[in-house]
């Protein structure tokens, strides 16, 4: 007597996920609204939301398509610069009501466009290339778009980005609930695209391109597509991170900065997005909560970092995700699916 | 001839700082044809090596030749023990595992420094003063040591490679890892063979570097180390001579960015000729061209 196993159909699945996903709203906003995190805190919170959402949309170019760009600062520059500029261009803090509303939702989508056109710019020539100069050339990208941001006023001849001493006085909107949307977005998105058939096609790409290429898969579409992608949402990112801070500078986006972002990523696992959200979080709140070791903070992240590639390589999380659908279907299945493997293994033998 | 005498100046800047590219590129160069890893941590073996030429000036004060053989000494012993700890483990592991760690070990020994030197630079005593005067151009002495001492380190590294039979064992090595053990070659003396030749280059760069620009900061080796990498993907990875073209191409290009007046765009630059030559060469200018097997 084999037993079907018992699945949770799609809906109910959505159903959960926006239940929690609106808990956690409400636990937020129930905690700040009650005083239990207080004003510092919740910009502390901001910045890892923003640091995941970095993380997050690195790990679809290193987790997923495989590949190790190093350029990512870059990529979240443009976009802090362009939500920035165009904040600034249309006075976003004279503007009321829904206008601002509007007004931060353009630069939010702006942001992301104009990176993600950067990533295509960035992606046809660097991803001819494999491995090692892939990630050399997606380093002088890097480089180069922050020398340009440095340098632009003077060949323009009017202020643009501000040059060396930065762009300043921009509005800052950014806040702990417009973050929490983001982050929630871009996973979701991220989410949904890889388990398309979209997605598919890079982790295809990742486990063997040339096996993905005699199968049919294009891979340059793919690839370009995935770090695009990756790109969008780093420049979303950036654009919080603009209306975060108030002010840029251009050394604040250089080589360290997409360092800082890899290895979020490659602690909590490449190809994990629960890792990646995990890592950003806690190294984000981990060295506010210990500020009295501030001269240790980098020692302490780059010997984590070299002690966890040797002892476990895929990092903390390894390739696992997690799926509160998956944990209720293992409840479900508690009595008749074990009955079932049971059978199956009896087959075997 | 101001002109020309202008013209020669900044050449001679050029091939200086090109040298001092091509030093370090070397390292890269060596260690990638070795293990085909990336040592991001090379750049930062040129800053422990000018902090220890600062404190052998101006704590012990040493004879600058005895800080100068220090220096050297450190960064070997250094970049020996930097492979035997960091990246031995790692030999079987994926490439991009081995890659991570690397940037980790640069993370470590910037941060490490800032923490053990301070933040702040350190003001190195100069030790080779003066210059010639040359027809109109003038010609300092750190100029014509630093090539001259480049020069005469690449002689010895072309006869150590080639003519030795530690050399040889490179060779091998880089060329079948497999087959090289199979011939009775020891791998890890091999390597860290390698790794101690490259460091020692790096020593000596550092040297030259800090008697060029006398300053000693804990992320001075990031932006020197990421352009002398640049100058070794330049010439080819892995290639000798590759390294040194690449070094003298680097140095050359970012005099001339400064002599037409764009000196802030010096960084742009390199990095868009990197890009344009990788991607109508994608291994450098003598990079051998790797066919993939199914």
């Amino acid at each position: 007597m084999i037993e079907k196993r018992r699945t949770i159909p799609m809906p109910v699945r959505y159903l959960i996920n926006t239940v929690l996903v609106l808990a956690l709203f409400g636990l937020f906003a129930g905690l700040i609204q009650g005083g239990m995190i207080d004003g510092y805190s919740t910009t502390v919170l901001s910045l890892a939301g923003i640091n995941i959402i970095l993380a997050v949309s690195l790990n679809v170019a290193t987790g997923y398509l495989g590949q190790l760009p190093l350029g990512h600062a870059g990529f979240m520059a443009v976009g802090a610069y362009t939500g920035g500029i165009f904040l600034k261009g249309v006075n976003a803090s004279d503007l009321g009501g829904p206008l601002y509303a509007l007004a931060i939702l353009v630069a939010l989508v702006l942001s992301g466009v104009v990176a993600a056109i950067f990533g295509v710019l960035i992606g046809v020539p660097a991803l001819r290339l494999r491995g090692d100069y892939l990630a050399i050339i997606t380093l002088g990208f890097g480089e180069i778009i922050r020398v340009i941001i440095q340098n632009i006023d003077d060949v323009l001849g009017f202020e643009f980005t501000g040059g060396i001493s930065g762009l300043k006085r921009i509005p800052s909107f950014t806040n702990f609930y417009i973050v929490l949307a983001c982050v929630v977005v871009s996973c979701l998105v991220i989410h949904m695209i890889m388990k398309s058939h979209h997605g598919r096609a890079i982790l295809a790409i990742r486990e063997n391109e040339i096996a993905a290429e005699s199968s049919g898969i294009n891979t340059t579409y793919y690839k370009v597509m995935a770090f695009s992608l990756s790109a969008f949402f780093a420049g979303v990112a950036g654009c919080l991170y603009a209306g975060h801070i108030g002010s840029l500078v251009p050394k604040d986006f250089g080589f360290m900065k997409s360092i800082e972002i890899l290895v979020n990523v490659v602690l909590g696992g490449m190809g994990s997005m629960i890792g990646s959200i995990l890592s950003a979080s806690v190294l984000t709140i981990l060295p506010e909560a210990l500020r009295a070791l501030e001269d240790y903070r980098m020692v302490a992240y780059s010997l984590a970092l070299i002690v966890v590639m040797i002892f476990k390589p895929s990092g903390l999380m390894g390739q696992y995700d997690f799926s509160m659908s998956r944990i209720l279907e293992k409840f479900l299945n508690r009595g008749g699916y074990k009955t079932a493997a049971k059978a199956k293994g009896g087959d075997k033998q | 001839m101001s002109l020309i005498s202008q013209i020669i100046s900044q050449l001679v800047n050029g091939l200086q700082s090109g040298s001092i590219y091509a030093l370090v590129a070397l390292g890269y160069s060596m260690v990638y044809g070795i293990i085909l890893l990336l040592n991001f941590a090379h750049g930062d073996i040129i800053m422990v090596g000018a902090y220890v030429v600062f404190y052998a000036m101006t704590s012990f004060s040493l004879h600058p030749l005895a800080a100068v053989l220090l220096a050297v000494i450190a960064c070997t012993l250094l970049g020996t023990v930097i492979e035997k700890i960091a990246y031995t483990p790692l030999r079987s592991a994926p490439r991009l595992s081995l890659l991570i760690t690397a940037i980790g070990v640069s993370f470590l020994l910037e941060n490490g420094a800032q923490l053990v030197f301070g933040a702040g630079a350190k003001n190195v005593p100069t030790f080779i003063e003066g210059g010639i005067q040359v027809g109109g151009v003038y010609l300092g002495y750190v100029s014509v040591v630093t090539i001259l001492v480049s020069v005469a380190s690449m002689i010895v590294l072309t006869f150590l490679v080639q003519k030795t039979k530690l050399g040889k064992a490179m060779r091998a090595v880089s060329e079948d890892m497999g087959a090289a053990q199979l011939m009775g070659i020891s791998l890890n003396r091999t390597i860290s063979f390698t790794f101690a030749v490259g460091s020692a280059l790096a020593g000596i760069g550092s040297v030259l570097y800090v008697s060029a620009y006398p300053q000693a900061s804990p992320t001075m080796g990031s932006m020197l180390g990421l352009k002398a990498f640049v100058a070794a993907v330049l010439g080819g990875i892995g290639s000798i001579p590759g390294a040194m073209i690449g070094g003298f191409m680097i140095g050359l290009i970012e005099a001339l960015v400064t002599a037409v007046g764009l000196s802030t765009w010096k960084d742009g630059v390199v990095f868009a000729v990197l890009i344009v030559v990788l991607l109508v060469k994608p291994t450098g200018i003598l990079g051998r061209k790797m066919t993939e097997k199914v």
